[in-house]
């Protein structure tokens, strides 16, 4: 029987729930990485044993952690326990796993050292965190990074070390490009299953971006977005985009969620339109797609950009069966009053499992899972720290 | 022998338990004592100074023989006696949050 392992990055550490495929029992085990916020955890395709983990802390600074016997041994790539910690004497330094060096380099063609700050001014780019790791499709040793500041970097040996992808910084707009209230930070990563030159981006507060030839080059893909609080609403960047996804059977089509409005895209983000429909607020950050059905889509409405926490104090998933404008409540299951929880932009993710499995973190510590598409839900668990973000893997 | 007190959350990333004896050559100073440290536990570096600008991180800071050594000079000697290994040199988090 297949079996579910759900990935859960916490303010205060990871945990790994795991399941048989009728997703009724839940193994709950953790902390790692007890008392450090894990902003992300996602597993390989390839090799679902091969597990990534940004680990973060304000006072630390940034570890990436890498596990290959799917989450029960950990080690920072580079340096593995029980391996001679000294550098051999005269040898080469051990690969620093948490070094992020922006690309300054001549062969840019552009000094990338500055961006848009809070008051207007230009300001450096400094590294602070990893918000997401993206492993290949192709390769478990290749993982994507996004990073804050915002920019995009790669590592080919299993996350010891890491390079940049500047062409995105430099295709012309990033000295504009002006953080959001969490920081300026590139927190969504799309990799086309169907083509590989292919990779869908997005950054709060600059928009979506999109590369067709493995990274060196990079348009904005903007069109069509519209945001009140910029000065020129339909402007080419300074859009919050909170999260985009897709199916991987139709890559060309893409869900976001903005600060405000659902968007869809029918073109692989050259143009966009509103998708909000029925919604009863537009505000919210996590959108995922039902594994099977690539016009089922799910959003968590919440409040507004001033109160972040659900409607009325009832936490609801809303599910829209026709890609966007139509959405129905779903709510079975889930607190009918008094919740005042946020489900963070990765905190939503999909199992592939004959009745798709669907599951959510919140703030509040709670993991929600359905086994029937959204249809019921349970906690998986309830008191964790504050949830910033969920992945599933489906094994056999 | 320079004795060198992490916080927590750093000794579980050394794998270590309590005090680090580090070999400093020389004079010691904080940043002959940084190096020393991140060379024996590469998986310290980044942690408490910048990688790329060896910048203290921002919520770390340095004491040792009761005095804050935090915005010393990197070259400045450290104290007699933490250069003796009489006193420890101590690295310490921010105390904040809830």
């Amino acid at each position: 029987m297949s079996k579910v392992r759900v990935l859960v990055g916490t303010r205060k550490g990871a945990f790994i729930l795991t399941s048989d495929g009728k997703r009724e029992k839940w193994n709950v085990d953790g902390p790692h990485f007890a008392g450090w916020p894990v902003y992300h955890m996602k597993g390989s395709s390839v090799d679902p044993n091969r597990i990534y983990a940004s680990q973060v802390s304000d006072w630390f600074g940034q570890i990436i952690e890498r596990s290959d016997d799917g989450g029960k041994t950990w080690i920072q790539p580079g340096t593995p326990p029980g391996e001679p910690a000294i550098a051999a004497a005269g040898g080469m330094p051990k690969p620093a796993s948490n070094k992020f060096v922006y690309d300054t380099s001549a062969a840019t063609g552009k000094p990338l050292t500055t961006h848009q700050w809070y008051d207007g001014t230009q300001h450096p780019w400094e590294f602070k965190r990893v918000w997401h790791l993206e492993p290949s499709t192709a390769d478990p040793d290749t993982v994507y990074a996004g990073i804050e500041d915002a920019a995009l970097f790669r590592s080919t040996d299993g996350g010891q070390n890491w390079q940049e992808l500047s062409g995105l910084r430099g295709h012309g707009t990033g000295p504009k490009w002006q953080p959001g209230a969490g920081g300026l930070c590139l927190h969504t990563i799309l990799l086309d299953p169907k083509n590989s030159k292919r990779i869908y981006i997005a950054i709060s507060a600059a928009g979506a971006f999109r590369t067709d030839d493995g990274g060196k080059t990079w348009k904005p893909i903007n069109q069509g977005l519209r945001s009140n609080y910029i000065p020129d609403p339909t402007a080419e960047i300074g859009h919050c985009v909170h999260h985009m996804t897709l199916h991987p059977s139709r890559p060309g089509v893409l869900f976001m969620q903005k600060h405000w409005d659902v968007m869809r895209s029918d073109n692989a983000g050259d143009l966009w339109h509103e998708v909000s429909g029925n919604l009863p607020t537009d505000f919210g950050f996590v959108i995922d797609v039902h594994a099977h059905e690539p016009e089922t889509i799910y959003v968590v409405p919440i409040k507004s950009d001033g109160e972040h926490f659900p409607l009325d104090g009832k936490l609801r998933v809303y599910r829209s069966r026709t890609g966007g404008n139509e959405w129905e409540e779903l709510s079975k299951g889930l607190p009918e009053r008094d919740c005042y929880v946020d489900v963070l932009r990765d905190a939503m993710a999909v199992d592939s499992l004959d009745k798709c499995g669907v599951y959510f973190g919140t703030t509040g510590g709670q993991v929600y899972a359905s086994a029937n598409a959204g249809d019921n839900w349970a906690p998986i668990v309830r008191d964790l720290p504050a949830v910033l973000s969920v992945e599933v893997q489906t094994l056999p | 022998m320079i004795t060198v007190v992490l916080p927590p959350h750093l000794q579980t990333l050394a794998h270590v338990r309590g005090d680090v004896q580090l070999e400093v050559d020389g004079q010691p100073t904080l940043r002959s004592v940084l190096d020393a440290l991140e060379a024996r536990y590469p998986m310290l570096r980044g942690t408490i100074r910048d990688q790329v600008t060896f910048e203290r991180r921002p919520f770390l800071r340095f004491f040792a023989c009761a005095g804050d050594l935090s915005h010393e000079p990197p070259d400045a000697p450290l104290p007699a006696a933490v250069a003796s290994g009489a006193e420890p040199f101590f690295i310490i988090g921010a105390i904040a949050g809830g």
